[in-house]
């Protein structure tokens, strides 16, 4: 009698994410991926506030270009600009851009490529035509208009945002000025995302859980949620850990065409793309962004795929 | 079958159609206009200007216009970027520039990037999947404008392998280094989504049957668990090969190509309607073309969708 209970308590205890966690923690990679991340994520937005930082926008042009040093540890840039300084503070906005955008176009991709893929036919038809014009439009264009569009609101969101919190301007305002950016990648960056769900979402529904699903009077969200998004997975999750990088670096061109984040504020997109603008006269400025950057797209990844084989239900047996 | 392609023709000029419209009325709602110039045009100048162009008619019926030409075959001429010249004209030398660089640029990304792919999902979770892991973000990381310098100035310059900059309709040699910066990215996106389909494929009942039968492990991979494995590979290759074929303008500005990704940037920040419209109606086409075709090779690599309701 005892044992049975006992059973019962046990099945009682694992739930798909609580599985997927114990999974997780056994594989290597993907906990240093995790460990490594979460120190980065510590490193950009904690230690910025440290008074003993020099400050990332000061200049010193008869300090440009110097080496490591014991009071820049990564050197100074090109006007003088300590590198480590304006590294950690340009984490903080590309970690958020990649993180917003990135749930953004998740959101809206995983959504029109699973109804695209399981419903097929003229609902099919309709929203992936929708996603050709969506990809041959001149995003350009639409990114200048969309800006001149946004300029004004976000002025009188900041100072609002300025009055409701105890921050000051300077504050507050390189993150208010990348409101319009998080809407324009993420409402145009889930395309792929979209093709790539709906590739995978044609495949599995025709196999024999989903017939099952569908003859049990399911409603169509349940199986999608529980049973075709669970399956496709996969590909979600390592489409999603290359947009992170890819939005990074969009964002860097975003902002030379006057929208998201303007000097003397940085991200490490434009850290890299100014980086490589002088390499060859110091490739210490494009090292120094690239390693933060890649390290931490490959622990992403790492997690990744760590999540990818703790979520895939196929082996939840193991 | 035959349904099938006429029913996506029809749609596919659908498509062209919206796409056309929005691009005039976006092209028409940006702050500035083809006529403007760095100096302040005189009031009398810019009307004349207008007039020329018909840009003095309401914009509704400068839209009727736009489209009758279009539709006889008449892209017009570009106004500001390329002074008079024909649409067609420019897109029909730079378009091919365009197209071969593409091509080749794909070849190398497919060539590289699924048998990566392939090799670390067999290889799952070992040094190997983690070094081609590594590889491949280093690839999606270091862009286009990071990777294109590098490999002019080593492989180019230093080690005068490849000539860096130019091109020469007759000889394929400076096509490489373009090719390969185009190509890398590409290749790194491949190599994980190939990784992650197959390994979606590999745990399924029908390998283990195969393998049960005893069949050779290269048989196992290549005929049963590639044509599933390659559903997102394929799905993310339709667009990418048709945006790799358009043009890029970065690659375009670093090895001095004369494709048609410049001259769409300097369309755009000149307000060149006609030659906008150009590059966006051909590079609308050949996205329908691709994710069409895409659509085919899913359907003709994966039985199990033949039975699905085609659109």
């Amino acid at each position: 009698m005892e044992t049975s209970i006992n059973l019962i308590e046990q099945e009682a205890g694992h739930s798909l994410w609580g599985d997927a966690w114990l999974r997780l923690r056994r594989n290597r990679a993907a906990m240093c991926g995790l460990a490594f991340l979460g120190f980065i994520i510590l490193l950009c937005f904690i230690v910025p506030f440290f008074p003993a930082l020099p400050d990332p926008a000061a200049q010193s042009l008869p300090n440009k270009n110097a080496g490591p040093s014991p009071g820049h540890w990564m050197g100074t840039d090109h006007l003088g600009r300590d590198l480590f300084s304006r590294i950690l503070h340009g984490g903080r906005i590309s970690i958020l851009v990649g993180l917003i955008t990135t749930s953004v176009s998740l959101t809206i991709g995983v959504s029109v490529g699973a109804v695209a893929g399981y419903l097929g036919g003229k609902v099919d038809a309709f929203l992936m035509r929708g996603v050709d014009v969506l990809y041959s439009l001149p995003f350009l264009i639409i990114v200048i208009l969309f800006s001149a569009l946004a300029k004004g609101y976000t002025h009188d969101f900041t100072e609002w945002m300025v009055e409701l919190s105890s921050f000051d301007h300077d504050t507050i305002a390189p993150f208010t000025s990348l409101i319009p950016l998080f809407v324009a990648i993420g409402a145009l960056s889930w395309l792929n995302i979209s093709r790539i769900v709906r590739a995978s979402v044609q495949d599995i529904a025709g196999r024999e859980y989903v017939e099952a699903a569908k003859s049990l009077g399911l409603p169509l969200h349940r199986i999608l949620l529980r049973h075709i998004i669970p399956n496709a997975i996969g590909p979600i999750v390592v489409y999603a850990t290359l947009t992170i990088p890819s939005v990074m670096l969009f964002e860097a061109t975003l902002s030379f065409l006057g929208m998201g984040v303007q000097p003397p504020y940085s991200s490490w997109g434009i850290l890299i793309k100014d980086g490589a603008d002088r390499m060859l006269s110091n490739p210490l400025l494009l090292i120094f962004p690239s390693i933060f950057f890649i390290l931490t797209l490959l622990s992403l990844n790492f997690l990744g795929d760590g999540l990818r084989d703790a979520l895939d239900p196929k082996s939840s047996k193991d | 079958m035959l349904r099938n392609i006429s029913n996506r023709l029809f749609q596919g000029l659908l498509v062209l159609f919206v796409l056309g419209t929005l691009t005039f009325f976006l092209v028409h709602a940006l702050p500035y206009g083809p006529f403007q110039d760095e100096k302040a045009v005189p009031p009398q100048v810019m009307e004349r200007l207008e007039k020329l162009h018909g840009y003095d008619k309401p914009l509704l019926t400068q839209y009727g216009l736009r489209l009758k030409n279009i539709v006889q075959g008449n892209l017009g001429v570009s106004i500001k970027v390329m002074e008079g010249r024909q649409i067609s004209e420019i897109l029909g030398q730079a378009f091919p520039v365009s197209l071969t660089l593409g091509i080749v640029a794909m070849c190398i990304a497919i060539s590289i990037g699924i048998p990566a792919g392939i090799l670390a999902a067999i290889r799952r979770n070992t040094q190997v999947d983690y070094a081609i892991t590594a590889v491949a973000l280093l690839g999606i990381c270091l862009p286009g404008f990071v990777i294109g310098p590098l490999l002019a100035e080593f492989l180019g310059g230093r080690l005068g392998w490849f000539p860096a900059s130019g091109w020469d309709p007759r000889d394929p040699s400076p096509m490489f280094l373009p090719a390969l910066t185009l190509g890398l990215a590409s290749a790194a996106y491949l190599s994980r989504l190939t990784r992650a389909g197959m390994l979606e494929v590999l745990n399924q009942d029908f390998i283990r049957t195969a393998r049960a039968k005893g069949q050779k492990g290269s048989i196992i991979i290549l005929r049963h668990a590639l044509r599933g494995g390659l559903i997102p590979s394929i799905a993310y290759l339709g667009p990418a090969f048709a945006a790799t074929i358009s043009g890029s303008v970065v690659v375009e500005s670093i090895f001095q190509i004369p494709g048609i990704g410049r001259l769409f940037i300097k369309a755009i920040e000149t307000g060149d309607e006609s030659l906008i419209m150009g590059p966006v109606l051909l590079y609308g086409s050949l996205i329908v073309l691709a994710n069409f075709l895409a659509d085919l090779l899913q359907i003709w690599l994966n039985p199990r969708l033949r039975t699905v309701k085609a659109p």
